[in-house]
């Protein structure tokens, strides 16, 4: 049994500490040892997106990354999205145009799009469909996410 | 739209507008709590030891090893569960067989039946240390040969799956025969059933048949007649949100369990029958739920993870992986089919038959009935036949999909109809509106339509500006194709209680997995005459609010609205009630009008919901409004696509240029997630159509359980879905509802089957039509003369 | 026993080392079954699904010759091996000379895979459909290894040797990639024939370079591999020799499309068919060179 490990990382804003085998991913830990359970498993391997978080701005699959590998990063979750005092634009896009049906694919949706219009406030339908591939959403058939992206961009762009 | 019929509804204040669902915000913050999102202290994760054959009989399980592991608190077996049918001295009746199958599905019985089948379940204090379990569980199989498709199934010798049960039916012959009068050369040939012992029982757990006026007189009547031979493959319903289930038995016999599904009372039902306890001691707590689509009707882990609880005392937590999802749950059928169309020089389809065998899986149950019931639904066929084979094989059990049964019959029906109005060289939508089926029309089944919306949605469909557009280009066609569903009803329960500030909080049992609280908060605003926002649904567990069949069968906003309307009529019946008394006034002169009461004469006589609300108390009492209904008249839905595609006639691959639904929805409640159905709909359909398919060996064992090779379509591969409402009023409802969730994934498969043929002149049988599929039909078609085509 | 995974992975220790020295140490220990850990794109789904366990992974990513990514006009790129696929596209200078490194990273899995997968690893993998490894031989990449016995350098199309299989001794480590400076009037290109259009495993890929006489536009050089078509990627020596001296036409694609095809030599599996493979071989082969000679004409 191999010892479990200290790491001190900063989630969401805040300084976070926690121990963690070197085995247990990102998401593990986010969900089972620090109670955050808005980061989702969709397939555990790399190809929903459901678990996408931002480590160092920059998107992850968070069940693709060891805990361990978090010590001093800067992670942003989903419930670190919204200002203290009102939603992010993407949040409130996604409730204004019905972007979500079920609900499971949309934290990693909004934690993704967030990524995109932070360094690209320009992106245009198609490098949205191109960015956001690596997620995936059941329900909706996509076209109202991309529409609320679009939306949400404008928004972006007037604050 | 019908003019006449919306004037009905031309004054509803909420209905029609689209407001934020109440439920939007806890979702798009990662507040909302799923199936997998609880946790207890104490609390032991479980696994689920599966079978690595797709056909073997359990000789022993020895968990003796498992159990010493340190860390492991119980083992289970199906042994852990009784065992009713049994004890039956008189022979098994149907309901103990059904609950047989249940049991031996969440656990096995004798036999493994299929790749991933459950076999014993473990609770220990880490997910790591359960999964190390298993390894340590000895079970000696004896390896059957697997039967993976239905034409391995029929055939003589071929093995039985379930020994003893289902004797050679009659139907045997019918096949033979329909086999020689509709295609000479057919493989489905069962002529030979009665030879050697072996074949006293079969894989052929079911048999229907439907015939309406002379199907041999329809044919001859035929100027043209296109007969056609389909094979499907399985797919899986691609929620998402893998199962999980939660479970704590108390000492007092008293049951918990948490779990995200498509109905909490049918999750409760089938646990109490599984593990043999009154399903009154057993309480389903609903967890927000991540996607189903039919998949989430039928328990997996729920008595598993009881039984687990049960033997430790703790609560036990079991959460499926991906690979266990596609594995072990869902999928729908694979099938094979035969349809035959005859059609006058004028467009007259003059008789219509089908032959469809779907495979069930390892226990029976395909809806080949439905699909039966819905392949020639949208049109008048004064002389047809349908038949369906419910065929046991080596796959996982068969869960519903989105209009269970019909989207395959669809492939089928209506590429032959595509063909039949090429042949007579009539536009494709004006041959379906020259047969459409409309009010007053027999169907095949039997029932005759009441008032539905098929010719309006052909209509709009043909003036649609895509159908209208250009599409023009080499390797560019155009597909159409239409669709039906019944769409269903059922028992529903709902409770409104008027707060003191005004709002009323609402309870309804149908668990909401894509927008279905704020519709039913409609009805209730509507009719109080209230703001949406101030509407509180929420969803009750068992023990909350009274018994309400599943979200499924495009049911909720019909018969959980409908129930919504009559407790928000109860309500508002109740506090006319109470102003009449504190205004000492009679009832009947009392009214409540946009959110106002007052009296007919006496204008004085004014108060607003809100200001009565915070008099209840003080004034008689809380009032709460209730109905618990089982409403009929469910209403059909009809679907029309368009879609224009683009063929790579190097690759194979096909792009989807443009795409739009027209849809028959009754009324839409809250379009936004109308449209959200028929967008999402389509586009598993178009996954469908494309990729999406179970890749099995010769074994049995499935190549590709991951979202890597189970290809379901991303953000890329997709143009926006357009959508076109259509509402010709359900007269069943109070604000004319059709269900809308599943018939928009009915005609996809066809429709781009058909754009395929416009596009490079191929006539595609076989789903999906993946890239592979494609470039060898283009091959054939370039060499040696149309195989897939004429 | 076979049963279905997902959370089985055995407990190992975790080293991330600052030096490579420390790495290299790490690596040789006797008796104990040691992994690196760079983008951990493949390694963790390949130790969930049971395929090998390890004791120890050995962290990379901050170690500073793996970081390396720098280009100068005499010494061509250096690409560390723990360098992920983004920032080998927002990378200007490798944006502008390398486009056929850019053209993998950019399709290898989604953008959260970028985030983390390196081209490194994706070598070290040794995938038979490992996307960056043709434009890696194509662009006659050199593997830097160093090991406990000192470095050594392999050309990249000798580094593969076999599904999953590659040519590091035991406690050697891929440091980085070096590739040749890019010479006036060439191009490269690589694409893959996928069923959707992203998210998914090649079911076959070309990548082809080429440089150009300027003064006769005629093929100098050419160079062709090949991915998801054999048990390694493969440098389909033929095609890429038959283009010299010839006029960059469809003539000309056509004939190295052919011999192209017969360097491959695919399996039928779950993710494509011998026909169909060696079929997209040759229309592949043919994009990839369109596409590298109208690179090469704007260079």
């Amino acid at each position: 049994m191999s010892e479990k490990v200290h790491i001190e990382t900063n989630i969401n804003g805040s300084q976070v500490e926690f121990l963690c085998e070197p085995r247990q991913s990102l998401l593990e830990v986010l969900r089972d040892v620090l109670d955050m359970t808005g980061t989702k498993e969709g397939c555990n391997d790399g190809n929903c997106g459901a678990c996408t978080v931002i480590v160092d701005d920059r998107i992850i699959d968070s069940c693709l990354m060891l805990a361990v590998e978090s010590q001093g990063k800067k992670i942003t979750t989903i419930e670190g999205v919204a200002y203290t005092d009102r939603l992010h634009p993407l949040q409130q896009a996604f409730l204004e145009n019905a972007a979500l049906q079920c609900g499971i694919c949309t934290p990693g949706f909004i934690v993704a799009a967030k990524s995109l219009l932070d360094r690209e406030p320009d992106a245009d339908e198609g490098r949205i469909r191109q960015w956001l591939a690596g997620n995936l959403c059941r329900c909706t058939g996509y076209d109202k996410i991309v529409r609320a992206v679009l939306a949400a961009k404008e928004t972006m762009k007037n604050e | 739209m019908n003019n006449m019929e919306a004037s009905k509804f031309e004054k509803l204040r909420f209905v029609g507008s689209r407001p934020i669902r109440h439920d939007g915000l806890e979702k798009v913050t990662g507040q909302a709590r799923y199936g997998a999102d609880i946790s207890f202290p104490q609390m032991l994760y479980g696994k689920i030891l599966r079978s690595p054959y797709a056909h073997a009989r359990i000789k022993s399980i020895d968990f003796s090893r498992a159990l010493a592991l340190e860390g492991v608190q119980a083992v289970v077996t199906s042994s852990d569960f009784p065992k009713p049918w049994l004890t039956d001295e008189t022979g098994i009746d149907s309901k103990l067989i059904n609950i047989k199958f249940s049991s031996n599905n969440v656990l096995a019985g004798e036999k493994v039946l299929y790749k991933g089948h459950a076999v014993a379940g473990v609770a220990a204090s880490n997910a790591y240390i359960a999964e190390k379990a298993l390894d340590l569980i000895d079970v000696s199989y004896e390896i059957l040969p697997p039967i993976l498709d239905v034409m391995q199934a029929i055939k003589v010798n071929a093995g039985i799956i379930h020994e003893g049960m289902f004797p050679y039916p009659e139907s045997g012959l019918i096949a033979s025969e329909f086999n020689s009068s509709l295609i000479s050369n057919s493989t489905l040939d069962m002529s030979n059933h009665h030879q050697g012992d072996d074949s006293k029982y079969s894989n052929i757990a079911g048999y229907y048949i439907q015939e309406i006026g002379d199907i041999d007189k329809g044919f001859m009547d035929a100027d043209v007649v296109v007969e056609r031979e389909y094979n499907t493959g399985s797919v899986h319903q691609g929620y998402i949100e893998p199962h999980s289930a939660t479970a704590i038995w108390n000492r007092d016999g008293k049951v918990t369990i948490w779990c995200s599904s498509q109905g909490h009372f049918g999750m409760r039902d089938q646990t109490a029958e599984v593990v043999g306890i009154p399903a009154s001691d057993i309480k389903v707590i609903p967890m927000e739920i991540g996607g189903g689509f039919g998949g989430k009707t039928t328990v997996y882990l729920e008595p598993v993870v009881a039984m687990l609880s049960k033997k430790t005392g703790r609560p036990v937590k079991i959460t499926m992986t991906r690979q266990e999802v596609f594995e072990g749950t869902g999928p729908t059928l694979g099938s094979y089919m035969k349809v035959k169309i005859g059609a006058t020089k004028d467009g007259m389809i003059t008789a219509a038959q089908a032959l469809l065998a779907y495979e069930a899986g390892a226990f029976p149950g395909s809806p080949v009935n439905m699909g039966a019931q819905c392949i020639f639904a949208p049109y008048d066929i004064p002389n047809g036949k349908v038949e369906g084979f419910d065929i046991l094989v080596n796959k996982p059990k068969v869960a519903a999909y989105r209009a269970p049964g019909a989207p395959a019959a669809a492939f089928a029906g209506e590429t032959v109809i595509d063909e039949l109005s090429c042949k007579l060289n009539i536009d494709p939508l004006l041959f379906r509106l020259k047969n459409s089926a409309k009010e007053g029309t027999r169907r095949i089944s039997g029932p005759v339509f009441p008032r539905i919306g098929f010719l309006e949605t052909v209509e709009a469909s043909r003036i649609h500006p895509h159908y209208l557009s250009d599409f023009g280009g080499p390797n560019r066609g155009r597909g159409v194709a239409a669709g039906f569903w019944f769409n269903g009803s059922g028992p529903s329960s709902v409770i409104v209680n008027a707060n003191a500030d005004g709002t009323v909080s609402l309870i309804e049992g149908s668990p909401d997995i894509g927008g279905t609280r704020v519709a039913v908060a409609m009805h209730v605003a509507e009719v109080l005459g209230i703001p949406i926002a101030d509407v509180h649904p929420s969803i009750g567990d068992t023990d909350s609010i009274g018994f309400t069949s599943m979200t499924g069968g495009s049911s909720v906003a019909f018969k959980t609205g409908w129930a919504a309307y009559q407790a928000a009529q109860d309500l508002k019946a109740q506090m006319i009630e109470r102003a009449s008394d504190i205004w000492d006034v009679e009832a009947g002169e009392v009214n409540l009008k946009d959110g106002k009461f007052n009296h007919s004469t006496n204008q004085d006589l004014q108060m607003d919901f809100k200001e009565l609300a915070g008099m209840l108390n003080a004034t008689g009492g809380p009032i709460v409004g209730r109905a618990a209904i089982n409403p009929g008249g469910a209403g059909a839905a009809i679907s029309v696509h368009i879609v224009d595609v683009e063929v790579d006639p190097e690759t194979g691959k096909l792009t989807i240029l443009r795409y739009t639904v027209v849809q028959d929805v009754g009324k839409a409640i809250h379009p936004d997630y109308v449209e959200g159905q028929m967008q999402g709909g389509a586009v598993q359909g178009i996954g469908w159509a494309l990729n999406e398919e179970y890749i099995f060996d010769k074994e049995g064992v499935i190549k590709n359980p991951t979202f890597l090779d189970y290809r379901m379509p991303t953000s890329l591969d997709l143009p926006m879905i357009d959508t076109h409402i259509v509402e010709v009023n359900n007269p069943g409802h109070p604000y004319g509802v059709r269900g809308v969730g599943e018939v928009p994934i009915v005609p996809p498969m066809a429709a781009i089957a058909n754009a395929i043929n416009s596009a490079v002149g191929i006539r595609m049988n076989t789903l999906p039509m993946s890239p592979p599929v494609l470039l060898e039909a283009l091959w054939a078609n370039n060499g040696a003369g149309k195989v897939y085509g004429d | 026993m076979d049963h279905i995974g997902g959370a089985a992975l055995r407990n190992f220790k975790y080293f991330s080392p600052t030096t490579l020295g420390e790495a290299i140490r790490l690596m040789a220990d006797q008796g104990i079954s040691t992994k690196i850990l760079a983008g951990g794109t493949d390694i963790l789904v390949q130790l969930r699904s049971d395929r090998f366990q390890v004791d120890r992974l050995i962290d990379v990513k901050n170690i500073p010759e793996m970081n390396e990514l720098s280009y100068s006009t005499t010494d061509g790129l250096l690409l560390g091996a723990a360098v992920p696929c983004y920032k080998i596209y927002e990378h200007n200078d490798v944006r502008e000379m390398y486009s056929g490194v850019v053209d993998a990273a950019f399709i290898i899995g989604g953008i959260q895979i970028q985030g983390r997968a390196t081209i490194g690893g994706n070598l070290c993998n040794a995938s038979p459909s490992a996307d960056a490894i043709p434009s890696l031989v194509v662009l006659s990449a050199i593997c830097l290894i160093e090991g406990p016995n000192g470095r050594r350098e392999l050309a990249v199309e000798e580094f593969c040797t076999g599904p999953g299989k590659n040519a590091l001794a035991p406690g050697e480590i891929l440091v980085a990639l070096r590739f040749p400076p890019t010479v006036a009037s060439s191009g490269a290109h690589y694409l893959r024939f996928i069923p959707r259009n992203e998210m998914d495993i090649a079911v076959a890929g070309v990548g082809a370079w080429v440089s150009l006489d300027e003064k006769t536009h005629r093929v100098k050089q050419a160079r062709i591999a090949l991915s998801a078509v054999g048990p390694t990627p493969i440098f389909a020596k033929e095609a890429s020799e038959i283009l010299s001296g010839l006029d960059p036409n469809e003539e000309s694609f056509e004939l190295a499309a052919q011999a192209a095809q017969k360097a491959a030599s695919p399996i039928d599996d779950m993710r494509g068919t011998v026909r169909q493979r060696v079929h997209l071989v040759g229309v592949l082969t043919k994009r990839a060179l369109r596409k590298a000679v109208n690179r090469a004409k704007e260079s």
